[in-house]
């Protein structure tokens, strides 16, 4: 591996521990990364949709989300172009509310979650069951803002941050694995950062 | 949305800087020789990666601003305040010094000469789309792709000279161009480069993509037809 010449690096990490390899800890900025056009969703028009592979398919309105069991992660987020936001706080409710209704059935291994964009991400069901996984539309106490995918997004902050699909509409479930938006664009089926499993080929 | 089916991206390889230009006190030109070249198409965006003695590394994406016919991959990096990576390139580097490299990266913000396409680009945002615009005088497909790259002033945006040279609408916000007084580019300035395309490409920072987007609804782009690529921080 190459050394860079008069490269000694800034930002030594306080808590290299917490950092997955290749990321930064990226203070109190939250850069942003899209796709698409950034969507207007009104609450009031938001809804997500969990079917496919279920006993019960279902949709739930914003207020019916809202009566579900609230849930918070605080925790760390990371993204897949190597930055790394430490103690972050997101409300909302765990995806194991809206699938302990749905039922999943004994077919179903994988998880493919819309945008109302047309995004797509593609995970195991494990790693969206277990308390791993929820739908987000807090941050830090206060609306989800619509660049960070409000009113809500998918939040599954053990994997790189693209599989947390903002603007989520979606849950389908499927018993094969199928690759989402970016997953065809080159980047991992699975996402894991301590694996740093970034792109297509790797690990 | 469709994509590319091969879209695997290439393991590191060592760069090596064969030209180093220093532009203004934001921008560094940097051109790199690789080691284990990869093909890529234009829009695309590669991974950085700098090492220190001690093993410390840090990385970060920029996208090629090169032909992918250029024997050299070409990259126009900002300096960011306090940015580590941006600032050792801009204050340090120098010919002849090593990076380590992987790509490419995205098959999504990528144009072939395949659609009819306008891109709206806000600062260095218009580096993917140089590659594009190269390529497209490349393979004869200039009629095929037309480009507003927005500014502040004429030395602060990247490739001013190439972009006016190739008939791209150039809009300074900060100074007068000629006989256009400063300003964002106006619908009507819109409307020509719109016409008949079946596609928008947007790069820039997040406050440029979302009033970019806009702008595009303005004068008729479907929003389904207008991929983004934003990049810089929220509060």
């Amino acid at each position: 591996m190459p050394v860079t010449r008069g490269f000694t690096g800034k930002r030594r990490p306080e808590r290299p521990e917490r950092l997955p390899p290749g990321q930064y800890d990226t203070g109190t900025d939250w850069p942003t990364l899209t796709a698409e056009a950034t969507p207007d969703i009104a609450p009031d028009e938001w809804t997500i949709t969990v079917d496919g592979l279920v006993e019960r398919p279902h949709t739930w309105t914003w207020r019916q989300a809202h009566a579900l069991p609230g849930s918070t992660y605080f925790g760390d987020i990371h993204c897949v172009t190597s930055w790394s936001k430490l103690d972050t706080t997101f409300g909302g409710v765990s995806v194991d509310e809206l699938l302990a209704i749905a039922r999943p059935t004994a077919d179903a291994a994988y998880v493919l979650a819309h945008s109302s964009t047309g995004y797509s991400t593609n995970l195991p069901l494990a790693d969206v069951t277990g308390g791993k996984a929820w739908l987000a539309w807090e941050y830090d106490g206060r609306p989800l803002p619509v660049e960070h995918g409000g009113p809500v997004r998918l939040l599954v902050p053990h994997l790189y941050f693209w599989k947390s699909a903002k603007w989520i509409s979606r849950l389908e479930l499927l018993a094969e694995d199928q690759p989402g938006f970016w997953e065809q664009n080159g980047y991992h089926d699975r996402g894991d950062p301590w694996l740093e499993q970034r792109y297509q080929g790797d690990p | 949305m469709s994509a590319p089916a091969d879209a695997t991206v290439a393991p590191w390889t060592t760069a090596r800087a064969a030209e180093v230009e220093r532009i203004g006190d934001r921008l560094v030109r940097l051109r790199l020789e690789l080691e284990e070249s990869f093909t890529y198409t234009p829009g695309q965006h590669c991974v950085l990666r700098l090492r220190a003695e001690d093993g410390y590394t840090a990385q970060r994406s920029y996208s090629i601003a090169s032909d992918p016919a250029d024997p050299l991959l070409e990259l126009m990096v900002e300096c960011l305040p306090g940015g580590e990576v941006s600032g050792h390139l801009h204050d340090e580097a120098r010919v002849g010094d090593a990076f380590e490299l992987r790509g490419p990266i995205g098959g999504w913000f990528t144009w072939t000469g395949d659609v009819r396409a306008v891109c709206l680009t806000g600062g260095t945002g218009v580096v993917p789309v140089v590659s594009m615009l190269r390529y497209a005088r490349r393979v004869g497909a200039t009629d095929r792709l037309r480009v507003c790259a927005v500014g502040r002033t004429r030395p602060e945006l990247p490739y001013a000279d190439e972009l006016l040279a190739s008939g791209a609408l150039v809009a300074l916000t900060r100074e007068n161009l000629g006989e256009r007084v400063a300003a964002p580019p106006y619908p009507s300035e819109m409307e020509p480069l719109v016409a008949g395309v079946e596609r928008a490409y947007v790069c820039g920072s997040v406050g440029f993509a979302s009033y970019a987007v806009r702008l595009l609804g303005e004068v008729g782009v479907p929003a389904d037809a207008i991929r983004v690529e934003q990049f810089g921080a929220t509060g």
